[in-house]
């Protein structure tokens, strides 16, 4: 009886995680599905959304753009990032750990900063024109800003690092062993590759692919900021459409045709390589792949690794195997560079003394930095940001550390479902989270509040909390739990005296990440700080789109600083705790 | 078959090590070493961990480079050849089976690297895995596979291209002792059956005596000895290789008038052992050359233990100096109670002494 009640008593951990996803998640993102297919004004159902936004041209043409962009920007982001994550794969343990740092920091800076940082950068007057007319390649500088080539820097820069980490673990997963084997089987190094290493390594670029796709099929800071009218994206007119027009059903339509694009690129990845795999667990091969598809595959893996075994070769011959060994070091100098510079650039920014953003800095001064602090808007909102960020990341930490404990001790067939919601925050675009939010809290009241902001990024920072203390947990002991129910320990007591110190380093990393998803975050802001309880990111945003100045700059100085070091901390606890 | 193996056989060394060495940093991981495998032989390289029986394996497939020293398979150099060209198999400790590719891909793969013909292809995997008993799991992944089953694919992807030579790398460590000892027979039984030249390292004694049709014993990242598994056990030639192969009573002593002179006692030595006069030396008697009772060398002690093992039982007795023996009793024998006092003897030319 007791046994079975102890058994019962796991899978309960997931229970308010479980709650709070279908009141805070599920329910706005159904409640807007709803929406779409009705008559606002009198509940009756409808298609006519729908077939408004498929028919109107105008509409036709974001979907087209928005579709290609997302394209475009996802096979930017793997192709360009598959050789540095190869390249980071093979560093030894010690060295890969600081390394990786140069590809976590710019995948956690806030979006807001790295497009700021472009757009200082590709200016008319920004630093790459003047580099290019003063090396006499271009006669006058080129306006890649409000294009299409502007949007696909500023969205490849942006999606990079998340393709980079997701494809690194699958990557990292597969024995070192195996290419070794294949050598000794007769297998030139061409052949090794993309036989062995390249085919292992697919479910991570497959699932680098699908994140990627879905995260920019719901963006709209770089296009808005980086692109012309010509490249606005499918967000970008959901938020025109509630802000401007309140027309809450077409709203509603557009992101249901987000949602469903989003849903359906899943459902195909899921099919071919098990969804696990986009939390880094690589299955084993492709399971599901069908037969057909695999049989194409290989062989089109065959045809490949022939000439490049041919190519490789012939290159190998003219220029010396030690040239060929420095191309993946130089490309990955290069690529790194590409990550992290433009940010940097924005630091020296904010020390200007001039009123104009010109680099470099005609001189040295605090004085953007005095306007930022002197400012009771910029300060409210910063401290807004901390308050907000810190509810967040408590009840983030609480509710997701719990789901993850409780996934991780229950076996069987909820263990999927489970699964499933607690990382669907993530795949889910976040507008439409936070368009379903924005309808839930105008009902509840709690637009323009600390609270439904805490609320809101708490939905969003769950999957990254679970994702953490689940990695934790899968080097965790559980016959230590086991040894201190033995020696007379209740379950409360085994949790607060032995799991939760033996997890602290996973819980602190989780938290910090809440943090700073929380700080960033400026789609749930947009809508429900209803313009009166401004976060950081949302001052940010007024201000971009009105009028760049030095003060952006000092800002996003402070921010990138901040979260730089909140996610080194994060890094240092987080490994601390794999240690153990 | 056995008329092809000794056909092979007469053509000589298969491979040869030459003075090869490796370093890393200040630690040797192996002492320049002359090593011959002849064609159509089962050579172990057997040691405890870290004795370089690893290194050398890997100098000879190429995934190591040694710092000086040359590898002929064949004659041929092929010190200088990359992994992928050298005409050396190797299986690995824990197969290193592809995951994504099928029982059969995987047996193929080698067969695909040089360019084997499709219906070639088809028809030696098949081969090679019905060798195994495995015909009817081709299309399986290997995750599908029991350990047994993964050994055999492994041994299976080695066979089918016929390397000049194939090492096996500890292939049976995973394994629980049933299934290891099977396994062991199922490798002697391919090993006649395709008269390949094969050099298996291990660090199980056991297993090498069982398998190999000549021992190379290493220790601190040297050869030790080599020999037959009964040149080795019968005549060790050092303390070390005395004590890895089998048990044994040693009596640690000086050779004095062509006795050796011992804290247990004068004893005879053996009649062809080669000893200086007033040097150190050890006598090893093996357990089955011990008897109980009186003769020309005795030594006496108390009985400690008695260890049944089915096929035979051992006594452990404590002598007066402390020194630790053992001996086998004869079957049927009824072992004397723990504590009761016995004396041992040997024929002279039953005991091998080895220098110190």
């Amino acid at each position: 009886m007791s046994a079975r009640r102890h058994r019962f008593g796991a899978a309960w951990y997931a229970a308010p995680a479980v709650v709070f996803l279908a009141v805070f998640f599920l329910y706005p993102v159904l409640r807007l599905l709803l929406l779409s297919v009705q008559i606002e004004a009198t509940g009756e159902l409808t298609t006519e959304h729908f077939h408004r936004a498929l028919t109107a041209e105008v509409y036709v043409r974001v979907l087209g753009i928005t579709f290609g962009v997302a394209g475009e920007t996802t096979l930017g982001a793997v192709v360009l990032g598959y050789p540095l994550a190869y390249w980071l794969a093979r560093q030894p343990l010690s060295r890969r750990g600081w390394l990786l740092m140069l590809v976590l920091i710019p995948f956690w800076t806030s979006y807001l900063v790295k497009t700021f940082a472009w757009m200082i950068t590709l200016d008319q007057s920004g630093i790459m024109n003047r580099a290019l007319v003063g090396a006499g390649i271009v006669p006058s500088p080129i306006d890649v800003l409000h294009g299409r080539m502007g949007v696909r820097i500023g969205m490849i820069h942006a999606m990079l690092p998340l393709a980079v980490l997701t494809m690194l673990p699958v990557m990292l997963s597969v024995e070192r062993q195996l290419p070794r084997a294949a050598a000794t089987l007769g297998a030139p190094p061409g052949q090794i590759f993309w036989r062995v290493f390249f085919h292992l390594s697919l479910p991570g670029v497959a699932a680098a692919g699908l994140l990627v796709f879905i995260t920019s099929l719901g963006f709209f800071i770089t296009p808005a900021l980086l692109g012309g009218p010509r490249e606005t994206m499918l967000a970008q007119l959901i938020i025109a459409q509630v802000q401007e027009m309140m027309n809450w059903s077409f709203a509603g339509a557009l992101a249901v045709m987000m949602l469903l694009a989003a849903l359906v690129t899943c459902w195909v990845y899921d099919r071919l390589f098990g969804l696990s795999t986009v939390a880094g667990e690589a299955t084993a091969s492709d399971r599901r792949g069908t037969l057909l598809l695999r049989g194409v595959g290989i062989g089109l893996l065959s045809a490949v690794a022939a000439v490049h075994a041919a190519i490789g070769g012939a290159m190998a011959r003219v220029l010396g195997r030690r040239v060929l060994c420095t191309f993946l070091p130089a490309y990955v100098v290069l690529v790194l560079l590409f990550l992290c510079a433009p940010t940097l650039i924005v630091v020296p920014m904010g020390f200007t003394d001039s009123s104009f953003l010109s680099f470099p800095p005609p001189g040295f001064s605090l004085r953007w930095f005095e306007t930022y602090f002197g400012s009771p808007l910029w300060l409210g909102a910063t401290l807004r940001s901390f308050v907000v960020g810190f509810g967040t990341a408590c009840l983030a930490t609480l509710l997701g550390g719990f789901a993850a404990l409780a996934l991780a001790r229950s076996s069987g067939r909820w263990q999927a479902a489970l699964f499933g919601l607690l990382i669907a925050p993530m795949i889910v675009p976040r507008i439409v989270i936070a368009l379903g939010l924005f309808y839930l809290f105008a009902q509840l009241g709690l637009v323009a509040t600390e609270l439904g902001m805490i609320l809101g990024h708490a939905v969003l920072a769950m999957p990254f909390v679970f994702i953490t203390v689940a990695a934790v947990l899968k080097g965790y002991d559980w016959r230590l739990d086991q040894a201190a129910a033995t020696l007379g320990a209740s379950r409360l007591r085994v949790l607060v005296e032995i799991t939760v110190p033996l997890l602290k380093g996973g819980l602190i990393a989780a938290f910090l990440f809440a943090f700073i998803t929380s700080f960033d975050d400026l789609t749930v802001a947009l809508f429900v700080s209803g313009g009166v309880t401004v976060t950081l990111p949302k001052q940010m945003w007024d201000d971009m789109i009105l009028q760049l100045n030095p003060t952006l700059a000092a800002v996003s100085t402070v921010v990138f600083v901040l979260v730089t070091t909140l996610l080194v901390l994060a890094e240092w606890m987080r490994r601390r705790g794999e240690v153990r | 078959m056995p008329g092809c193996c000794a056909e092979v056989r007469a053509e000589g060394v298969k491979l040869l090590a030459d003075g090869v060495s490796k370093r890393y940093g200040p630690v040797v991981a192996l002492e320049p070493v002359r090593l011959e495998v002849r064609a159509g032989e089962l050579l172990t390289l057997l040691g405890p961990s870290g004795s370089g029986k690893t290194t050398l394996l890997q100098i000879i497939c190429g995934l190591v480079e040694p710092d000086q020293g040359r590898i002929f398979v064949d004659g041929r150099d092929q010190t200088d050849t990359p992994v992928h060209q050298r005409d050396v198999g190797l299986v690995f400790q824990n197969y290193a089976l592809f995951p994504h590719l099928t029982v059969g891909e995987n047996v193929g793969f080698p067969l695909r690297m040089r360019s084997v013909s499709a219906s070639e292809t088809k028809r030696r995997v098949q081969d090679a895995l019905d060798m195994v008993q495995l015909g009817h799991l081709a299309r399986r992944f290997p995750r599908e596979l029991s350990g047994g089953q993964q050994q055999r694919v492994a041994l299976a992807r080695c066979f089918v291209y016929q390397p000049s030579v194939i090492l096996m790398d500890e292939p049976l460590g995973a394994l629980d002792k049933k299934l290891r000892e099977h396994m062991q027979i199922e490798i002697k039984r391919l090993h006649r059956a395709t008269g390949a030249t094969i050099m298996y390292v291990t660090h199980d004694q056991e297993e090498a005596l069982a398998l190999s049709d000549r021992i190379c014993l290493m220790n601190h990242a040297r050869i030790e000895q080599i020999g037959t598994p009964g040149e080795i056990y019968e005549r060790p030639l050092t303390a070390f290789a005395a004590d890895f192969i089998g048990i044994s009573t040693a009596l640690r002593g000086r050779i004095l008038g062509g006795m050796i002179e011992t804290p247990e006692g004068r004893f005879h030595l053996p009649p062809e052992a080669v000893g200086v006069e007033g040097s150190d030396a050890l006598l090893v008697i093996r357990p089955e050359r011990l008897a109980l009772g009186q003769g020309t060398n005795v030594i006496a002690g108390t009985v400690t233990e008695s260890v049944y093992a089915g096929a035979e039982t051992r006594l452990l007795f404590r002598l007066a100096t402390g020194t630790d023996a053992v001996l086998r009793l004869p079957i049927g024998m009824p072992p004397p109670p723990i504590g009761a006092a016995v004396t041992a003897t040997w024929e002279p030319g039953a005991a091998v002494m080895v220098p110190l």
